[in-house]
């Protein structure tokens, strides 16, 4: 395709023209082009018209990205419920309000006539009901008990965690910031001194363990190595507010040599025997996606896989994104402090297809393999 | 109940693209569309999906100069999303004699017809911005829809100087104008 620079000439005139950067006497000039040679009159048309749509390609788009930062902000807030139920704040609470007090007052009637035959039934009945009342009780604290005892094996399960957990030669890690900082699982680095990263590129890396938290159960490694070119942005975002039920999850990580992707769902604000600190998620996560970053549909990271449940198919559990934040503000108050910058800012992902998605973060998701200099019991 | 002061003042809001007003609008009314939709075998993200495709078409209606709302704006967005949501349904198979008038409607079926039109020219821009490639894509993208200047473009791409980067660009205006324009008429 050749293009004439005379041709270049003409539309750069069009422009200037269009966008009325043209001086008096030039515009004069050209509109008498314009009137005498149809080609370049049709030549401004079309250039107006498709100045147009782009204004208005380009209006849309921006209209649409804002309207999808609103969503998310009032679902952040609150004032929208993620639910497939329909919310009790429509009518029928108009309805209430409007018959709110006739509605008390009739239940304050209905109330007191209550409370009246109650009294009435408590005094007439037979004095052998308490027995029953009383036996009632016992089985109830039976109930408890054998809760009680099935917590406790539920702790036990808790405290042999590390034996339940099967990663143990590698796992999964992924950028927390742009300078080459990966988050993981403290256990997939458990009693080990070094580490190396893999990319789902199949290049290896030196990294240095920066930190290790055995409670929180994560750990930071930094890439160490010369050869590693760090990138730009990070496609994704790290989330400090919580999840709600149902939420559709995807991750990415290493159960073999070859990055892995998977799909689920949150099942539980809470993880294993009610620890705040996780959520339970329907997916199915193998050894070596501990470590792995968890992204909510948008691209953000929410959490981050840690451990499994052995007996149920499919129950796994993750460390909220908040801990991150908490684990990093540690690092700063340590006694070697590291100041890291997290990746807060949007994430540019947020409305692409689910594989454009994974191609950005791809690049971002390290095998972590870590070894012992010594050998380890 | 709000005063046809403060609806008027969130359209010209809406118009301007100020972000307070579209976010009244939007708390004021997806709750509505959001059970509207769940009620007539929808989920969330249809809701999210047709709510916002009705605010886009109440966007783009505002800023015509022609416009005049003759009716509430939650009537409107109503209106605007069962119309949406019973095409969709019908596309689907899935049409229902039996979707229920919750809300008044008025009829929007010319301003349907305007968004429609808006809808297939918006896909085509895209369609045709994509088949541009790079550098092309990001060169159009910079000038014409961010609106940075020449220079900017010029050290963000690594072009020696201003003049390169719009001799460029020019080439790539030329292409992209051939191809919306091919689309654009078929669909005429």
């Amino acid at each position: 395709m050749s293009i004439q620079r005379e041709d270049i000439a003409m539309i750069q005139n069009v422009e200037r023209y269009l966008e009325g950067k043209m001086l008096p006497n030039e515009i004069a000039y050209f509109e008498q082009l314009r009137k005498n040679i149809p080609e370049i009159d049709e030549m401004v048309v079309e250039h107006n018209m498709l100045m147009h749509h782009l204004d208005n390609y380009s209006n849309r788009l921006d209209f649409k990205n804002a309207l999808n930062d609103i969503h998310d902000k009032l679902s952040q807030q609150g004032d929208i419920q993620e639910t497939n139920e329909v919310s009790r704040t429509g009518r029928i609470v108009q309805f209430y309000n409007k018959y709110k007090r006739v509605t008390a007052i009739a239940a304050s009637v209905g109330g007191i006539i209550a409370l009246v035959i109650s009294a009435i039934v408590s005094s007439i009945a037979p004095a052998s009901n308490n027995n029953k009342l009383e036996q009632l009780n016992r089985v109830v604290a039976q109930i408890q008990q054998k809760q009680q005892s099935q917590g406790n094996k539920l702790n036990e399960v808790a405290k042999n965690k590390e034996e339940n957990i099967i990663v143990n030669s590698g796992g999964t890690g992924f950028l927390i910031n742009a300078e080459g900082y990966i988050i993981t699982n403290a256990h997939v680095l458990h009693g080990s001194s070094g580490a190396n990263v893999m990319s789902a590129d199949h290049e290896i890396y030196d990294a240095s363990i920066v930190y290790r938290d055995e409670i929180r159960d994560l750990a930071i490694l930094k890439i160490s190595d010369n050869d590693y070119t760090s990138i730009k942005k990070l496609p994704y975002t790290i989330k400090r507010s919580e999840m709600d039920l149902g939420e559709e999850l995807f991750t990415l990580g290493y159960p073999r040599n070859d990055i892995t992707y998977n799909k689920g769902d949150i099942s539980a604000s809470t993880g294993h025997d009610g620890d705040t600190l996780s959520y339970q998620i329907q997916m199915s996560a193998n050894p070596g996606n501990s470590g792995g970053p968890v992204f909510n549909k948008n691209g953000d990271v929410i959490g981050i896989i840690s451990t499994r449940e052995k007996q149920s198919q499919g129950v796994s559990f993750a460390i909220k994104s908040k801990n991150i934040f908490r684990l990093v503000d540690d690092l700063k108050k340590g006694d070697h402090p590291v100041d890291i910058k997290l990746s807060t800012s949007a994430s540019s992902i947020k409305n692409k297809d689910r594989v454009s998605q994974i191609k950005q973060i791809e690049n971002c998701v390290f095998l972590v393999k870590a070894f012992n200099k010594k050998l380890n019991k | 109940m709000k005063s046809e002061y403060t609806e008027q003042l969130l359209l010209k809001g809406l118009a301007n693209n100020d972000s307070k007003a579209i976010e009244i609008i939007y708390k004021d009314n997806f709750k509505m569309i959001q059970n509207f939709i769940i009620n007539n075998n929808g989920d969330y993200d249809e809701a999210r999906d047709i709510f916002q495709e009705a605010m886009i078409a109440l966007y783009e209606k505002v800023q015509s100069e022609s416009f005049v709302l003759t009716c509430k704006i939650n009537t409107y967005v109503y209106s605007v999303c069962r119309r949406l949501w019973l095409k969709r349904l019908q596309s689907q198979g899935k049409f229902s004699n039996q979707m229920e008038f919750v809300e008044e409607t008025v009829p929007i079926e010319d301003d349907i017809e305007i968004h429609e039109k808006r809808n297939a020219e918006y896909e085509i821009m895209e369609r045709a911005l994509s088949s541009l490639g790079e550098p092309c894509k990001s060169l159009i993208e910079g000038y014409y829809l961010k609106k940075m200047d020449m220079q900017a473009i010029a050290k963000e791409f690594g072009y020696t100087n201003a003049d390169n980067a719009k001799n460029q660009k020019y080439k790539c205006f030329m292409r992209l104008k051939k191809l919306f324009f091919s689309q654009y008429n078929i669909g005429e």
